[in-house]
């Protein structure tokens, strides 16, 4: 396997299934993320997204496929293996996940006081580095519970980073957020991208969101990688549910019948709802 | 058919459920034991600070109420011991029967009992919330081991602060019983002083400290369990809690019971 350095992907997933019991909640999901760029995991509700995130950080463990990480297969690692790998990547939970007992400062400092050998002093200069760098310096002694959404997002970001990462993982970086933060959250994570050359994996279903941040967009739908590609590739497709997904429209009842029996049926063509069909195995 | 079918499979299901919750408390204990005593031989460190911030908390703060509660239950003991005793105008001997169960058996009971509703529960529901809020999470992906941030730290501390509790609570028990008696049995004072010193040896100390170890082992882990086990959201938080303090204490009378025995029939 080549040293870390001379890969060119930062994230490489290959056939990844995912099941919850018997519901494949991932179905053979494979792409690659070249270093230094940001990639967007869209789609609906319960389509999986989230799911996929929690795999490429090491949270869940697939059921069959494999992620590479800076070329390490991360699926075959040890306990002791992924937190090395882990000290590299950073995520931005989407409730933020401060820890709600300590200060700002101390949440920042928190991966260094463990990883690190660093002097108190040392580490105090850097968490005031990381919070300036989100925009909250001068709330370092802040408890979680006195900030704004937005503020814990930032600060979510800014202990994120707190061990210089190679890779960020957002997960859903504006939910909740009314539309002025939720844009100073976007372009807190191009400016992140831009000066560190970070590679980021941002999941979402905000459209504002993508057209900002977006290099390249992968999108999900029950499962399966529907499209890929970047935002005026997606926008230029005749795919009709990239096309509602990017006009914003609501499902309609016939249509979402079609497609479940499709879903059934492993893709093959119906055009209308036939009788009900009976469900394998169940 | 279907009917014995649905019979023994639920017993299948239900035995590796079991099965599953007993695994899952031994990865727990190797998890905690290995982080307390083998990790930080190997540069790994552990939160000395972070344990006696708990130690305080589970220790001193609990200082108060075990300290009026066992002082009430040494006094009720008197009561009714000179219920019989006095039939037999053997009331000097209250000091002998309060002395030997406060240190054998109830300051240990109760010191093990009022933790667990005070900090078992605070266990179970604060890492409860860390696991509904994704603090758990985020600290896996930070790559902090959560038995090394969380559990050593509070599992050291109530090892160590039971015990000392435990001894607070045996005297002040033993005060409870010593107080009434004089006062209202009006026994004579040294006399009561002298029953009590001929009446406790080494032996029922050694008892009651045992006991006291194994029921703040059995808080801190059933606490720890029970939060980890917390699914959803605030609904989740609140049954795990009560669950913890229910199952919390019916360990706590097993493990009673089980050195009872041992020190009645082995020692």
């Amino acid at each position: 396997m080549g040293m870390e350095q001379e890969n060119e992907y930062a994230i490489e997933v290959e056939d990844l299934v995912v099941r919850y019991g018997d519901q494949t909640v991932l179905d053979g999901v494979s792409f690659q993320i070249r270093r230094g760029e940001t990639f967007v995991i869209l789609g609906g509700s319960g389509h999986g997204k989230s799911t996929l995130l929690r795999n490429l950080v090491g949270l869940m463990r697939p059921f069959a496929g494999r992620i590479r990480i800076n070329g390490q297969d991360f699926t075959a690692m040890s306990d002791a293996g992924r937190m090395e790998v882990r000290k590299k990547i950073g995520m931005c939970f989407q409730g933020s996940a401060l820890f709600n007992s300590m200060s700002l400062a101390d949440n920042v400092a928190l991966p260094l006081r463990e990883h690190t050998k660093l002097k108190e002093s040392t580490i105090d200069i850097m968490t005031r580095i990381k919070l300036e760098l989100v925009g909250l310096g001068g709330y370092e002694d802040y408890l979680p519970a006195e900030l704004s959404g937005g503020m814990r997002k930032r600060a979510g970001l800014a202990r994120a980073m707190a061990m210089d990462p190679e890779i960020i993982f957002y997960d859903e970086p504006s939910a909740g957020l009314d539309p002025i933060v939720a844009a100073g959250i976007d372009m807190l994570i191009r400016k992140m991208q831009s000066t560190f050359n970070l590679t980021s994996v941002v999941v979402t279903h905000e459209m504002a969101s993508v057209k900002l941040i977006a290099d390249r967009v992968c999108m999900l739908r029950h499962g399966r990688i529907l499209a890929m590609g970047t935002l005026d590739e997606l926008a230029a497709s005749d795919n009709p549910f990239v096309r509602q997904f990017f006009e914003r429209r609501p499902d309609e009842d016939q249509e979402d019948r079609d497609d479940y029996l499709r879903a059934l049926t492993g893709g093959s063509e119906r055009t209308a709802p036939g009788p009900q069909e009976p469900e394998d195995g169940r | 058919m279907t009917a014995l079918t649905a019979l023994v499979g639920g017993a299948g299901r239900a035995a590796l459920n079991q099965l599953y919750g007993v695994a899952r408390v031994c990865v727990l204990i190797v998890d905690t034991l290995y982080w307390l005593v083998a990790a930080p031989f190997r540069g790994k460190g552990l939160r000395i600070r972070a344990a006696v911030e708990c130690f305080v908390e589970f220790g001193y703060h609990s200082m108060p109420i075990v300290g009026l509660i066992c002082f009430l239950i040494g006094a009720i003991m008197a009561m009714q011991a000179s219920y019989q005793l006095a039939r037999f105008g053997a009331t000097q001997y209250i000091a002998n029967l309060v002395g030997v169960a406060a240190v054998r058996e109830l300051a240990p009971l109760m010191t093990a009992i009022i933790l667990t509703g005070r900090s078992g529960s605070a266990i179970a529901a604060e890492i409860g919330t860390m696991k509904v809020a994704e603090e758990i999470d985020a600290l896996d992906v930070m790559g902090v081991n959560p038995t090394k941030f969380l559990v050593v730290p509070k599992f050291l501390a109530m090892v160590a602060a039971i015990p000392c509790v435990t001894v607070l609570a045996m005297f002040i028990m033993i005060l409870g019983g010593f107080v009434l008696s004089t006062m209202v049995l009006s026994v004579d004072v040294g006399l009561y002083i002298e029953n009590t010193a001929g009446a406790l040896q080494l032996k029922d100390f050694a008892t009651g400290m045992t006991k006291s170890v194994f029921f703040a082992i059995v808080i801190c882990w059933v606490g720890v369990y029970r939060g980890f086990q917390v699914e959803g959201g605030a609904e989740g938080v609140g049954k795990m809690t009560t669950s913890s303090v229910v199952t919390s204490i019916f360990f706590i009378i097993i493990v009673d019971l089980v050195f009872s025995a041992l020190f009645y029939f082995a020692v």
